[in-house]
């Protein structure tokens, strides 16, 4: 075995379980020396999991990974470093405080007498590291005022310190521009030159294409095809994302009426101040549900926080039934008749320790009929309590369990009673099935529809495009923080991998959509 | 893809933040400058004397009379014109800090000033002596903050550690009347404190505020009902214990000024002095040290190299306790000999904001440590002399100053990105 | 990277549960939860390190502990130990006297003296017997106010160590009322109690202003304000408007009559409507909690400040509110003692309530009921302290020790399970890390 040279990696049969869900399922992938292999998939696709198995972090139920054709076992990142796996995670395993060169020494550090660090020698290693692979850095600049691009260029130094034969590189491109995306993307060759493997994972077409010797696209934990870097947008995406619809919503077609949310030109930042929506616009009516698609992290997030002033907004104007609210406390949004079903259901929908009858009036417990004044209604709150319960079939042993008992279904079906079993204008959903087995999908999809019949506006983000299928009677995708295209549910779904992708639409499903910019609504046909 | 048009938005942002900081700390440096013209200049009657030799000193040093009133008024009106340029001149960092620094060393002076104006000398040297002795054992209880909270473990028992220091020191010294061996006990109790906090803390995962406090009470109390059982009873025996003698520096301790200051004191102060090199180098220039702030900033990233973040937590706990008890020790045998019930007052709490204050630096840490220090020997001094002040108001200085420094007024300190939380294998 | 607006966005982790313990309904009734017989629940309750097992076990503990400490600084044990292997059965003997001998004085002085019940048959005083539980209920009182004020600001996720500043605050302007102003018989002892709540909340709301405002941390704030306000008593009570006449030490002038807290039963025994008022807020607090809009934002924030926020509230509104209260109370607690015990202000009239406040909270798990328990419990402890000392000269920090060491052995659930090899079923009422984060 050839540390920082050349190897042969082979994962045959991997299987990962969590839980009852199969993360990852007899998965076959070979990497050969000198080879830049990508590895394709959607959220969820079992990706990650696969390289934190190969990485040491969590151990295989089955399945085994071979190096240069003889087994290993990994029990921890260590093992793995010192077998010539090096991983570059997602979220950089970096200390902000500490300079580059102390980054990359972090562990290995070299050392004068008296455990002294000599930091000229790190120095050295660092700029030697640097200038032998073209990956600019300083050794000398602290990691938290370096842009994204640098600080993964400091991952990649700090793996080659340690020999890599095999990189591993998971999303890496999410955080980049593209200008830093075609450094990266020099830096990868100049790599493969020196006889090493680099995995490359993405959900990206495009960089696929453009970098990838190799392919293997996941699905659902499969392995579902190993497409040559030469086939076409197409045909990665319908591998990506399936062909078949599988979900099917029952819904009478929608009667839209006024604009309710009007969104324009907004502008969010992230909590550490990057731009997370660039200039976002976008109506949605009384009476349609409008899905935004697209892969976690392209801004879906920030804008529906942003609509419940939950993140300030840096620029543009959220208009809902025509009052300007941009700047509105959340309390004040939620009173003018918004609805939300946050994300993270455990950590912003729900208090854990508090019981069923309290999280159903975790937002409303102030109004009539739950209080007069100051003081609480608690027989209300247990009578309107129990009737939810009933009405939507949530299953606990009484209204008094702590929600953190329920399952996740349940728990769901705790915020939708909540939140669509009041008078709504305006109901944003993030995520509103995640987690979820099918009845509650079902349960969840019926009741948002009915929201909508009964004349809200229903704004919801979802990374499951059946979902998105299912229920949207119109589809805008976002990518990059900005809104690629609005088009029909019927549009095919490999053009709405496409466009999530960030690739561009061509032909069929170009009329009625609209790229890039400002979006309004297309002349009802 | 633009990016232009939207980063504006983003430093447009950031630079309001910036100019209501900077009116709100210029307009109390004006407001420092009015104090000095218009208070402390006109209500100054007569002369101010500060004398600067020790009797017995080698070289003597002349006195230094200030017309208090003309010389409050002169610097109050030079801190209002830099207060004025702080808040509208868009100063980088260290120009900003050397015209705070200056402002309130001019405050200070004129303070100074005003309250000794037509009252007898103020003995400079024995000012800054006392202040130095005064802030040994925070010091030393700051720097054990420090080590912990590097590494991530909040130290609120630093009081409890202190206290079981001076204990222990003063038993051992005592009945074996036995310096050195009094001295290694008392850092020996203050690891003993350090060892429940790591193991309440690190192993049953308590919330280590709530630890250090219910801690600093089991200190107390243990140690006051030993010394009512034991210590009072036994007292010729258990209780009586030897000082260390103040030894001189040959030649540094004669400079002026500030050799009797630094240089001629017990030996606690020259530990001290060890100390802070030892845990500032060890800090900032060793593996060791770049190991233990990794833990304390990501544990994640220093697991996934390889180091071990508990056992670091655990090793760095109990340096902390040992550097604390030996500031404990002095309480007792550095300073007064025997033991009294609760005898550290509440100096491992200003420790505590001494280190907070000094932003978790060991510098930082003596720095502000030394400034408490000198606001307590200040008030004690200023009773004396009968300045007008009354020392209760003196005393709270530190305190206050800390509220100020917490709330961001002086810049958000950086504490250790992990500090406090159990780290817990994902 | 420091000043951007972003990050005045208090970056919240979840709000972690204060020590309360996860368990709302326990056993009710005969038939215990699920309608198992009361026996076998029970006998689970012991197996599984439930959290009231879990105290008692706590409790017992550190009695023992406390027992081996008494014992083994009686020179009396010692010297018998000293001839463990000739005379093992004396050594053994005398260790236990002292322990035990310590621990029945406690009782007499907390509980009830056999000897004053005998005496009572003989014409003696009735007084005198429940002398001890008078006792007991008096040195409760501040410490159920004390402890309600830790426990409050608790429940909303923060820390308030600044119970003794608050006391400071509250005793110092219900004592002013007390001896400077003149007022009327009951409408005295209200205005005074007000004032001594105010007092108190005043103190507690520059915490929650200033957490609210800029996120200081409330443990630092707290504690320095504490060495504020006891320099600032030091400073008033030099001063002649403060002062009592003709004492050269400072000590204020008493408090009128008039605002003195009436004693409950006679004036032999001690215990006064300070009890009842503690009680009350005791109450109040429970309703405040349960029953009210404030009490399920309070909580809200404390257990999950991102829901709270999502949901519409403003944690910071809520911090400032909730330091107001907790601040009042421990001003209550500082009228309470002004009132009703001391009835004058001196340097030190905060004793160690600061603390207790803590100690008696964690041991009350934060809730009204159980504090009230915890701090009859405590208040049992510092009354049979005071007259074990009297009786056996064992000195009364031994109940300080007893208190720290309940309420580690509280706080380490687990430790309790290692020591007595209970099943870890459930996390009993264990305190969860939080740090500095809010």
């Amino acid at each position: 075995m050839a540390k920082g040279g050349a190897l042969q990696l082979e994962l045959r049969g991997i299987t990962k379980r969590f839980d009852g869900l199969v993360a990852n399922d007899a998965i076959d992938l070979t990497v050969a020396d000198g080879e830049i292999h990508g590895l394709l998939g959607e959220n969820g696709a079992g990706k990650t999991t696969l390289m934190n198995v190969l990485y040491g972090l969590i151990q295989p139920d089955e399945g085994e990974i071979l190096i240069d054709d003889k087994p290993v076992r990994f029990r921890t990142p260590k093992e793995a470093i010192n077998a010539g796996i090096g991983m570059v995670h997602q979220h950089f395993m970096l200390v902000p405080v500490f300079t580059v060169a102390e980054n990359v020494v972090l562990g290995v550090e070299p050392t004068r007498p008296l455990g002294l660090l000599d930091r000229r020698r790190a120095r050295r290693e660092v700029l030697d590291l640097s200038k032998r692979y073209g990956l600019a850095v300083d050794p000398d600049a602290y990691v938290e005022h370096l842009p994204v691009g640098i600080q993964q260029r400091v991952e990649i130094v700090k793996a080659l310190l340690r020999e890599a034969s095999v990189l591993i590189l998971d999303e890496p491109t999410a955080v980049l521009t593209p200008s830093e995306t075609e450094e990266l993307f020099r830096i990868m060759r100049d790599l493969k030159e020196s006889g090493r493997s680099i995995i490359f994972i993405s959900h990206k077409l495009k960089e696929m294409q453009a970098i990838a010797d190799r392919i293997t696209v996941l699905r659902r934990g499969r392995v579902v095809g190993s497409p040559p870097p030469s086939a076409s947008d197409a045909e990665l995406a319908s591998l990506m994302v399936g062909r078949e619809v599988e979900l099917v919503v029952h819904k009478e077609p929608a009667k839209p009426g006024d604009v309710v949310l009007d969104i324009e030109d907004l502008i969010v930042l992230s909590a550490d101040g990057m731009v997370a929506v660039n200039e976002v616009s976008l109506q949605v009516r009384a009476g349609e549900i409008v899905g935004i698609a697209g892969v976690q992290g392209n801004g879906q997030t920030e804008l529906s926080k942003a609509l419940l002033g939950l993140l300030p907004v840096g620029g543009g104007t959220i208009r809902i039934g025509g009052e300007d609210l941009t700047h509105t406390h959340t309390r004040d949004l939620l009173e003018s008749g918004v609805s939300y079903v946050p994300e993270d259901r455990q950590e912003d929908g729900l208090v854990e320790r508090f019981s069923v009858a309290e999280n159903l009036v975790l937002d409303i417990f102030h109004r009539p009929p739950f209080a007069s004044g100051i003081t609480l209604h608690v027989d209300q709150i247990r009578e309107s309590a129990k009737a939810r319960v009933a009405e939507y079939d949530i299953r606990t042993p009484s209204i008094d369990t702590p929600a953190r008992t329920l399952s996740g279904g349940n728990q769901q079906k705790v915020i939708i009673a909540r939140e669509l079993g009041r008078e709504t204008r305006l109901v944003v959903a993030n995520q509103p099935t995640r987690g979820l087995d099918v009845g509650s999908i079902e349960f969840v999809h019926r009741r948002l529809v009915e929201a909508r019949d009964a004349g809200a506006a229903v704004l919801f983000v979802s990374t499951e495009l059946d979902e998105i299928y299912a229920l949207s009677d119109r589809i805008a995708v976002m990518y990059e923080g900005r809104i690629v295209g609005i088009v029909p549910p019927t549009v095919p779904i490999q053009e709405l991998g496409l466009l999530m992708a960030g690739g561009a639409l061509s032909g069929e499903g170009a009329a009625g959509a609209d790229l890039a910019g400002t979006n309004k609504e297309p002349e009802p046909a | 893809m633009e990016r232009v048009s939207v980063s504006t938005a983003v430093i447009a942002v950031r630079r309001t933040v910036s100019l209501e900081r900077r009116v709100v700390l210029g307009s109390l440096l004006v407001v420092l400058g009015l104090l000095d013209a218009l208070v402390f200049g006109p209500f100054s009657h007569g002369d101010a004397v500060f004398t600067f030799t020790l009797t017995g000193a080698k070289v003597s040093v002349p006195n230094l009379t200030l017309a208090a009133g003309p010389v409050s008024e002169g610097l109050g009106a030079g801190t209002v014109v830099l207060g004025l340029v702080y808040t509208g001149l868009n100063l980088s960092k260290i120009p900003r800090r050397l015209v705070a620094g200056a402002c309130l060393f001019a405050f200070v002076v004129a303070f100074l000033c005003w309250s000794d104006a037509g009252r007898i000398s103020l003995p400079f040297v024995a000012l800054l002596a006392t202040t130095m002795t005064s802030s040994i054992p925070l010091i030393l209880g700051a720097l054990s903050g420090c080590l912990c909270e590097r590494s991530a473990v909040i130290n609120v028992a630093i009081e409890g550690q202190l206290l079981f220091g001076a204990f222990g020191a003063a038993i051992v010294a005592s009945a074996f009347g036995n310096l050195w061996l009094g001295l290694l006990f008392g850092a020996l109790c203050g690891g003993l404190i350090a060892l429940l906090l790591g193991l309440f803390a690190l192993r049953y995962r308590v919330d280590q505020i709530i630890l250090g406090i219910v801690l600093n009470v089991f200190a107390a109390g243990l140690t006051g009902y030993l010394y009512d059982a034991a210590l009072v009873p036994y007292q010729n025996r258990l209780n009586s214990p030897a000082t260390f003698n103040p030894i001189k520096l040959p030649l540094l301790g004669d400079i002026p000024i500030l050799g009797p200051v630094l240089f001629d004191s017990t030996i606690f102060l020259y530990i001290t002095y060890v100390i802070i090199a030892l845990v500032q180098i060890g800090l900032f220039s060793t593996r060791w040290g770049l190991r233990v702030r990794a833990v304390g900033e990501h544990p994640e990233a220093a697991d996934t190299v390889g180091i071990n973040v508990i056992a670091t937590r655990w090793r760095n706990v109990i340096l902390g306790g040992l550097c604390a008890g030996i500031g404990g020790a002095y309480l007792t045998i550095g300073s007064v000999g025997s033991f009294g019930k609760g005898m550290s007052s509440g100096q491992g709490f200003i420790a505590l904001a001494a280190m907070i204050f000094g932003r978790w630096t060991p510098l930082g840490a003596v720095g502000a440590a030394l400034l408490f220090g000198f606001s307590t020997a200040l008030a004690n001094i200023l009773g004396t002399i009968g300045a007008p002040i009354p020392s209760d108001i003196l005393l709270m200085l530190p305190y206050v100053a800390t509220i100020v420094a917490v709330s961001g007024l002086v810049g958000r300190g950086r504490m250790p990105k992990a500090d406090g939380q159990p780290y817990v294998k994902a | 990277m420091s000043e951007t607006i972003l990050e005045g966005q208090v970056a919240e982790g979840e709000g972690v549960p204060p020590p309360s313990s996860g368990e709302q309904g326990d056993g009710s009734g005969p038939e215990g939860p699920q309608g198992r017989p009361v026996h076998l629940a029970l006998l689970d309750a012991v197996l599984q390190g439930n959290s009231v097992t879990v105290t008692i076990l706590a409790i017992f503990t550190a009695m023992v502990v406390g027992g081996l400490l008494i014992s083994f600084t009686d020179t009396t044990v010692l010297h018998a130990w000293s001839h463990l292997f000739s005379a093992p059965g004396n050594a053994f003997a005398q260790a236990w006297d002292a322990a035990a001998g310590a621990y029945s004085a406690m009782f007499e002085g907390a509980i009830v003296n056999p000897h004053t019940v005998a005496a009572a048959f003989h014409g003696g005083s009735i007084a005198a017997v429940f002398n001890p539980l008078s006792e007991t209920a008096t040195r409760a009182t501040p410490l159920i106010l004390a402890g309600l004020s830790f426990g409050v600001a608790s429940r909303a996720g923060l820390f308030n160590i600044g119970a003794a500043g608050q006391f400071i605050g509250g005793a110092m302007i219900a004592g002013w009322i007390g001896f400077a102003v003149h007022l009327p018989i009951v409408l005295h002892i209200v205005v005074a109690v007000i004032g001594g709540f105010a007092g108190g909340a005043f103190v507690g709301w520059i915490v929650g202003f200033l957490k609210a405002r800029t996120g200081a941390h409330e443990v630092i704030v707290t504690i320095m304000l504490n060495y504020v306000m006891e320099f600032l008593i030091l400073y008033l009570l030099g001063l002649t408007v403060f002062r009592q006449h003709g004492r050269p030490d400072p000590i204020s002038p008493p408090v009128a009559s008039n605002a003195v807290l009436p004693h409950l039963f006679g004036s032999t025994l001690r215990v006064n409507v300070g009890f009842l008022i503690a009680l009350a807020a005791a109450g109040a607090v429970w309703w405040l909690l349960e029953r009210t809009t404030v009490g399920f934002q309070l909580r809200t924030v404390g257990l999950n400040a991102k829901a709270a926020r999502s949901a519409g509230m403003s944690p910071e509104r809520t911090w400032i509110i909730v330091m107001l209260i907790a601040g009042g109370l421990a001003g209550l607690a500082g009228s309470a003692v002004v009132q009703g015990t001391d009835f004058v202000l001196t340097p030190q009239i905060y004793g160690n309530y600061g603390f207790d406040a803590i100690t008696v909270a964690l041991l009350g798990r934060a809730k009204p009921g159980g504090t009230v328990l915890a701090a009859l419990l405590f208040g049992a402890l510092y009354a049979g302290g005071t007259q074990m000392q009297a009786q056996t000269q064992i000195p009364v920090d031994i109940v300080t020790v007893l208190q720290s060491l309940i309420v580690l052995f509280v706080a380490a659930p687990p430790l309790m399970r290692e020591i007595f090899r209970l099943r870890a079923t459930r996390a009993a009422g264990q305190t969860e890390a939080r740090g500095w984060s809010a």
